[in-house]
């Protein structure tokens, strides 16, 4: 059995990797989702403390506007500037790096860029960690008068990252469950849609050789499906072909065997009835050993044919001019044209082909016999070669009478007779032109047949040699 | 001439043995592997026939024993299977020549005096004489109660290989072979046409006839034809 590989080795199933596809789609696309949610809460955030840290420096700054004319000490100015904002923390630093407002720890204010009040935006804020906490922070500058001061604003901002963390945890365990949900389905849905798959080869595993005209319906199947039922079909429809030729071969055997050992039995069994002169015992002999010559011919072309197509003749290659072939093969029949008063005409020059001598010698004699044995007395014989790259052509040409087209196709099977009530005596077992086809095919040619016009055409193409 | 032949099936042996015998050769029977090979190296023979599928010690087995023990006796094998691989086999083992069966008689006779002659390393002779026919190899001339006859090159060439293997039956394979090159059995009369043309060149005006045909084996050229028998 000869195995056609389509793959290097054994690929996943249809099911895996439709799931491991399915499977990868999802956990990107839900990747994405997450990381997207996220980051938009966690924007979304940070403009808010964004918001409530530039209302705070505003405050602040206006509360330092209000101490020039408030005979009020600055610290309670300060105190009072901010109100309804919970875990806030400010401070206030002068030109000289002094505090001068707000508590210890935020030593902040030299590290740090400063910015416009009003340029404060949400990626200008500094993540801070202080005993346990974090805070967002803004660091501003203001001038006020001759005096500038840098307002340092701290928002508490634990809350918002307990949140997040809630919302990651639920977001996990959502695309987790809803990520196995989908999968689920995915391998359902792969599943059921292998069914008409199963169905098939339910079917195709009912198809047995007494059962090889049976057909699939391409209609009864998904449409993808429908080219392999199509090449299926057609192959059934070649091994029918071949098995009927088959079992028609078989038949043609016994009935072709049958015949000649019906003579033999039936003329020995008679002269046997009774005593006879030795030299009937003579005939008689003689005549049985025409038979099994016969016999023995008609089993050796079966034999030549049954090796041809498993491929165990093996021609023994040579470059050989046609030329040379055929005028050795008409030297064979020159006499037994001659008995028949057969012009045997060669219209050719040299032309080189690679093959197998004895074998092409053997295809040439079945032709020519044939033709001989066919041709009307007196007539032509016509052989001719030529050449049209990357073909020779090689083209046997009798007179006779016409051939149906009906016959035409079948004369290359064996066994094949144009007019069933000839004799086998005069016609040989029916195997000569099969070999013929057999030869010409070993050789990568082809061979063809026409009838037209009390003309009867072979044509043989073979490859040319190759030229240099 | 002694013959051994090597052979399991009871009526092929019988039957080669008799035959053989009948055609003068002094013929000794094996009817398996073991008492073939015993006899191939104890006894001297001029030709050894050989079936293949034998029991015990297989056609192979007893031929490759024969070449190592350095006896040249020429081998012809028989086999039923007709693979290239069996024939390249066979060849390789040192043996002369085969037969696939189903074969005639008349063709392995030939053969056999073929691969006889063949080993009798024998000088060709330039003039063959049979009775008043003379036929002139090098001058391509035929000759019979001294007269000339024209014959065209093939019918030459025939009448020399009839002429060489004088008294032999030949089959028509065997002729197509050794004149045309055909080495394929025909279904054409092609062979009986040829013959009959030079006959009637050799033979019609004189006596006595030379060719002589033998029903259903084939022809020969002789004298007297011992075959006749009507």
């Amino acid at each position: 059995m000869t195995q056609v590989n389509l793959a290097g080795r054994r690929p996943l199933s249809l099911n895996n990797r439709v799931l491991l596809f399915v499977t990868l789609a999802i956990t990107l696309s839900y990747l994405l989702i997450g990381h997207l949610i996220q980051v938009t809460i966690e924007q979304h955030f940070e403009e808010q403390d964004a918001d409530e840290l530039r209302v705070i420096t505003h405050s602040v700054k206006e509360a330092l506007l209000r101490a020039q004319t408030d005979p009020l000490p600055l610290e309670q100015i300060l105190d009072n500037a901010v109100s309804g904002h919970h875990g806030v923390i400010y401070q206030v630093w002068d030109g000289q790096h002094q505090r001068l407002y707000g508590p210890d720890g935020f030593a902040l204010e030299q590290k740090h860029e400063r910015h416009s009040p009003d340029q404060v935006d949400a990626e200008d804020l500094e993540l801070w960690v202080q005993e346990g906490k974090t805070y967002r922070i803004a660091v501003v500058g203001v001038e006020i008068g001759s005096q500038s001061y840098t307002i340092v604003a701290a928002i508490d901002i634990n809350f918002h990252l307990h949140f997040l963390e809630d919302i990651e945890r639920t977001l996990w365990m959502i695309m987790l469950l809803a990520g196995s949900l989908t999968l689920l389905a995915a391998w359902y849905g792969i599943h059921q849609g292998h069914a008409p798959l199963r169905k098939l080869s339910e079917s195709l595993a009912d198809i047995q050789a007494d059962h090889l005209d049976m057909r699939l319906n391409e209609q009864t199947v998904p449409a993808e499906l429908s080219s392999l039922v199509r090449s299926f079909n057609q192959m059934l429809c070649r091994l029918e072909e071949s098995f009927l030729k088959l079992s028609n071969f078989s038949a043609d055997i016994a009935h072709e065997l049958r015949t000649p050992l019906t003579n033999l039995i039936t003329q020995t069994q008679v002269a046997l009835g009774k005593s006879r002169s030795l030299e009937e015992y003579h005939e008689l002999l003689y005549s049985n050993l025409e038979e099994q010559e016969r016999l023995t011919k008609m089993v050796n072309d079966m034999l030549w044919l049954a090796q041809s197509d498993n491929g165990l003749l093996k021609p023994d290659w040579h470059s050989l001019d046609l030329l040379d072939e055929v005028t050795a093969t008409f030297e064979f029949f020159e006499a037994l044209a001659e008995e028949k008063n057969l012009h045997l005409i060669l219209d050719a020059t040299e032309t080189r082909v690679q093959g197998d001598r004895a074998m092409l010698r053997r295809a040439l004699s079945n032709l020519l016999s044939n033709a001989i044995r066919y041709s009307p007395e007196g007539e032509q014989i016509r052989v001719a070669i030529f050449e049209q790259q990357p073909w020779v052509y090689l083209t046997i040409e009798n007179h006779g009478s016409a051939i149906p087209n009906e016959a035409l196709q079948h004369l290359f099977d064996r066994f094949y007779r144009v007019d069933p009530s000839r004799k086998r005596e005069t016609e040989g077992a029916g195997l000569g032109l099969a070999i013929v086809k057999s030869i010409v095919e070993m050789h990568e040619g082809s061979i063809e047949t026409s009838s037209e016009k009390g003309l009867i055409q072979f044509t043989i193409r073979l490859p040319a040699a190759k030229q240099g | 001439m002694r013959l051994l032949i090597v052979e399991d099936e009871t009526k092929t042996g019988d039957y080669l043995q008799q035959g053989l015998s009948e055609a003068g050769f002094i013929v000794t029977l094996a009817r398996n592997g073991t008492d073939g090979q015993h006899l191939a190296s104890t006894e001297k023979f001029d030709l050894i026939i050989l079936d293949v599928m034998l029991p015990h010690i297989n056609g192979w087995q007893i031929l490759q024993t024969l070449r190592a023990t350095g006896q040249a006796t020429p081998v012809l094998f028989l086999t039923a299977r007709d693979s290239v691989e069996d024939r390249v086999k066979g060849l390789e083992l040192g043996a002369d020549d085969y037969l696939v069966k189903p074969f005639a008689f008349s063709e392995l006779l030939a053969r056999v005096r073929t691969l006889l002659r063949r080993s009798g390393s024998q000088i060709l002779a330039d003039q063959i004489k049979v009775a008043d026919l003379v036929v002139d190899i090098p001058r391509h001339r035929a000759i019979r109660s001294g007269r000339k006859i024209n014959l065209t090159h093939k019918e030459f060439t025939l009448l020399e290989l009839l002429a060489r293997r004088k008294g032999e039956v030949l089959p028509r394979s065997l002729i197509a072979s050794q004149v045309w090159d055909m080495n394929f059995d025909s279904d054409s009369n092609v062979i009986d046409v040829a013959i009959r043309r030079l006959r009637a060149k050799i033979d019609n005006q004189f006596e006595p006839k030379l060719i002589h045909t033998v029903r259903g084996m084939g022809y020969k050229l002789d004298v007297e034809n011992q075959y006749d028998a009507g």
